[in-house]
């Protein structure tokens, strides 16, 4: 089912609500190899929902129905210099597949790219959501301004929850002007500990670092213009005379840790792109995960892995976000979840064959209190359990 | 006086039996049960509102806060949280059958992280507090509310509240990683942590600016951050709020975002000035205070750019500090207006609206126009980046009359607010003031939809209870 409007999405969900059958959720589909497979005949899709709305520059908001492209979002924006915070990767390589993701998935997945660690996730930039519950009733939260308090926040809520609540019709996003230039620092040589302590000094500095990421020595060659050698890099985005001034602050602050390269404007949207996508994992076999922690302890994940399995790894975020490759097995994944919650932290299976992913806990069990009001808060969308059923956990 | 939900039957009258059940979970200095050291309970920052509660707790540990939520549990009685009790929209309003609990005496500083830019802190630790914890290593914690002395972090998240520098920095929302709760039944959960971004359902994100509709927040961890090499301001005057909205326009425009961009009316320069001496134009229609951070050579950059665009807005003044004695000047104006209001009239309202901030002439003109209706004075106070309006609306509160009035007025400004594309409230809450009001923004579906989700985290409506939602379902006094 693809439905030209919101008013088609509130019938199909009403039909499928009288009936209890379930539906599987998706925009174009482009991250259904996301999480756990969903058991459902029948996908409501809201590709059929596109065009953006609303469009204001000057007030940093822009308004778009949940089937609108990423791409077509992201040129509307760029033509009037401005871009998306948060700043979304695109997966489509890794997940080898060629559907443009649509912003409602994107905003559904809470899809966020290296600036996450200086200026917020997505979840941070969703101002406005429309949204179909799982009766079929139309709800709002927030709206097209950018300070807005007025009753629980579900536009926090509804992002990330993976189409489990309800069904994004139209979302508003906050949006801001493109830095007049990037540049990135690179330290070469860094064993982990090190490179994330460089980070964490980088990012502890008044220069607003934007990026801060760490590739060992076996995946740094698929990050263009860095390889080969472990490389630690940290970006900066800003105006041309700040740029040249912080670039020579950090270098002169991080000379402990050796000598810093600086790689241009151009270089660094490549790099950055590159690091978004995890493009070191596209043509990987076996699974994928996200493990996020403290940034100092994704060294600790990282070396724990390595020694399970011989797991690929890189970090992201400064040290807290570590996406591991490996064999798609129990015992591996086992291995990830057991690394995550020794290090305070939590994971992701992030990519995976199906039968993995429908046979472990993707993302980790809630404790029973919270379970519970889970899947009350569930139950407050969807009381019939029809959208997108056992996406995020086995049989919810 | 405003409405009140109906006190739960027979609690009224089991006071005594409560009020000693709650003794025993407390050290002694823990309960408050006297009608005279009840009374500085009754109220908050909105202090037209009034009414003593039942007993107030005020515990240490998050162990006694769960041992009083189990406690409350079991008996029925509604419990009503409260930090520093400056809440603008009556957030902390007590009910009559309600135990406060207030989260003050848990005012630890628990963890600092300075490599992993985090701190750990108790709900009652107060929101300069963070800041003065770690300004030593040059870090500071961002949202920075002007209660900020006195407001406590756990109300910080309650409220989402936000600041003079969210612009740039965001609201509390965006600084936060994890907190500790206590649920309706006194279990504790932890959400989120030194982490970003936990799998799962966003509960941080929907805890954050709840009101105290789903839990008990007793622990903070909140992103510290390192502060900018400098800041400066400059001051731009205007002709006309037209004038003033289209520079803001262009300055965003520009590319270049302050990291504070706030306006003001004529009345609110003149009362801020007559209070403060700032050195504001007095002939001016519209103010603005633009600051900027960096290097001092990056400040330079960008305020000769700001200056550029100021100037093509026809401005009748323009100034830029020099020094971080003549920023402080600047913003001693805009930072004392709540005093400098409160000087001119006996009692004031503020109200926190946000709008398209290209709506800002039409709504600053329709405002002048009812305050004109109903012979009450208006100054305006904008955050002009991002939309957050707050007019300030004198009146007299031993007048019953002009109260009245005042209260009319405001809600026709909200309701205004809604109709140009905005909101009811940017920062302080819906809390028992914009109740009444939720029905002009959201549907009843919409309202059903999020009380089913308060519900959820509190089926017996014991938490809050008189606050955020039209008083439907709860027989109304
Ligand atoms: C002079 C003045 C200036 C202000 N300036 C600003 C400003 O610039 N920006 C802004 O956003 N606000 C501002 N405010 C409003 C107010 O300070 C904020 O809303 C603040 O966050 C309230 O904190 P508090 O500790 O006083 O909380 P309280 O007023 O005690 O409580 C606020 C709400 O949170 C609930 N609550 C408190 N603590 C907890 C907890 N631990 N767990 C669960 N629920 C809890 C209460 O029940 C209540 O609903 C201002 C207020 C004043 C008086």
């Amino acid at each position: 089912m693809m439905p030209g409007s919101e008013e088609g999405v509130i019938e199909a969900i009403r039909q499928a609500h009288e009936v209890g059958e379930p539906l599987a959720v998706a925009g174009r589909g482009s991250k259904q190899g996301l999480l756990r497979p969903v058991q459902a005949a029948r996908t409501l899709s809201t590709a059929g929902l596109a065009g953006i709305t609303l469009y204001s520059p000057s007030e940093l908001i822009i308004s778009a129905r949940a089937g609108t492209t990423l791409g077509e979002i992201e040129a509307a924006v760029a033509a009037k210099g401005q871009h998306l915070v948060a700043e979304p990767p695109d997966f489509t390589a890794l997940f080898g597949q060629s559907q443009a993701q649509t912003i409602g998935g994107v905003v559904g997945a809470n899809l966020s790219g290296p600036r996450r660690v200086a200026w917020g996730a997505m979840r941070d930039h969703v101002m406005g959501v429309r949204a179909v519950n799982g009766m079929g009733e139309a709800i709002r939260s927030g709206g097209r301004v950018l300070k807005n308090v007025t009753g629980l926040d579900l536009c926090k809520l509804l992002t990330g929850s993976h189409g489990t609540l309800a069904v994004l019709t139209e979302v508003t996003l906050k949006v801001a002007p493109v830095p007049e230039q990037r540049a990135t620092l690179v330290l070469r040589g860094l064993a982990p500990g090190q490179a994330v302590a460089a980070l964490s000094a980088a990012l502890g500095s008044p220069y607003a670092v934007s990026g801060a990421a760490h590739l060992p020595a076996a995946l740094a060659g698929f990050v263009p213009g860095i390889g080969p050698g472990p490389a630690t890099l940290m970006r900066l985005e800003e105006f041309a005379p700040s740029i040249a001034y912080r670039s020579e602050r950090l270098r002169a602050d991080l000379a402990g840790f050796g000598a810093v390269e600086v790689l241009d404007d151009a270089a660094s949207r490549l790099a950055w792109a590159a690091v978004r996508d995890c493009a070191p994992f596209a043509g990987m076999q076996g699974a994928i995960w996200r493990v996020s922690v403290r940034p100092s302890r994704g060294p600790a994940v990282a070396a724990a892995l390595e020694a399970a399995f011989g797991a690929s790894w890189f970090l992201d975020w400064g040290g807290g976000l570590v996406w591991v490759a490996g064999p798609a097995t129990t015992e591996a994944h086992d291995a990830v979840a057991a690394a995550a919650r020794a290090q305070g932290g939590t994971h992701t299976l992030f990519r995976a064959p199906e039968t993995l992913r429908a046979a472990v806990a993707v993302i980790p069990p809630e404790p029973a209190a919270l379970a519970a009001i889970a899947a009350r808060v569930k139950a407050a969308f969807d009381p019939r359990g029809i959208l997108n059923p056992g996406r995020m956990h086995a049989g919810t | 006086m405003l409405p009140q939900p109906a006190p739960k039957p027979g609690i009224l009258a089991r006071r005594d039996a409560i009020v000693a059940g709650l003794r025993e979970l407390l050290p002694d200095d823990g309960v408050i049960a006297e009608k005279l050291r009840l009374k500085p309970y009754e109220t908050d920052g909105l202090s037209a509102y009034r009414q003593v509660p039942l007993a107030v707790v005020l515990p240490r540990t998050t162990e006694e806060v769960a041992a009083v939520m189990a406690f409350c549990h079991r008996e029925g009685v509604r419990v009503v949280p409260r930090g520093a009790g400056t809440s603008l929209s009556g957030g902390a309003l007590p009910m009559a059958d309600s135990v406060v609990l207030g989260l003050m005496r848990m005012n630890r500083i628990t963890e600092i992280d300075y490599a992993d830019r985090c701190a750990t802190v108790q709900a009652g630790v107060t929101n300069i507090g963070i800041t003065q914890a770690v300004a030593g290593e040059g870090f500071f914690y961002a949202p920075d509310p002007s209660s900020q002395l006195a407001c406590m972090i756990g109300g910080n998240v309650n409220m989402n509240s936000g600041g003079a520098h969210c612009l740039r920095y965001g609201v509390t929302a965006n600084n936060l990683l994890g907190l500790k709760v206590v649920t309706v039944e006194g279990e504790v959960l932890e959400i989120g942590g030194a982490h970003l971004d936990a799998a799962g359902y966003d509960w941080l994100g929907l805890m954050t600016g709840s009101e105290g509709q789903l839990a008990i927040v007793t622990e903070v961890t909140v992103r510290i951050l390192r502060a900018a090499e400098g800041a400066r301001a400059m001051l731009a005057a205007f002709r006309s709020n037209e004038v003033a909205g289209a520079c803001v326009d262009s300055i965003i425009g520009s590319g270049i975002i302050p990291v504070a961009l706030e306006f003001m009316d004529r009345p609110a320069i003149h009362a801020c000035e007559a209070f403060a001496h700032a050195g504001y134009p007095l002939d001016a229609e519209a103010l603005l205070i633009i600051e900027v951070e960096g290097s001092t050579a990056e400040q330079d950059f960008l305020l000769d750019r700001l200056k550029e665009i100021c100037a093509r807005h026809d401005p009748i003044s323009l100034k830029v500090s020099t020094s971080a004695e003549e920023s402080l000047a600047i913003w001693k104006g805009r930072k004392g207006a709540f005093g400098a209001v409160g000087r001119i009239s006996p009692d004031y309202m503020c109200m926190d609206g946000t709008i398209p901030t290209s709506q800002l002439p039409h709504v600053l003109r329709r405002i002048g126009e009812m305050s004109e209706s109903y012979g009450l004075q208006v100054a305006n106070i904008f955050h002009a980046g991002d939309g957050n309006l707050h007019p300030l609306i004198m009146f007299d509160a031993n007048d019953p009359a002009s109260f009245a009035r005042a209260e009319k007025f405001g809600a026709e400004i909200l309701t205004l607010c809604v109709e140009v594309g905005g909101c009811l409230t940017g920062e302080h809450g819906v809390g028992v003031e914009k109740r009444d009001l939720m029905g002009v923004q959201f549907t009843e579906t919409e309202l059903d939809q999020q009380r089913r989700i308060k519900s959820a985290f509190d089926p017996g409506w014991l938490l809050n209870a008189n606050k955020v939602f039209p008083l439907k379902g709860l027989a109304a006094e």
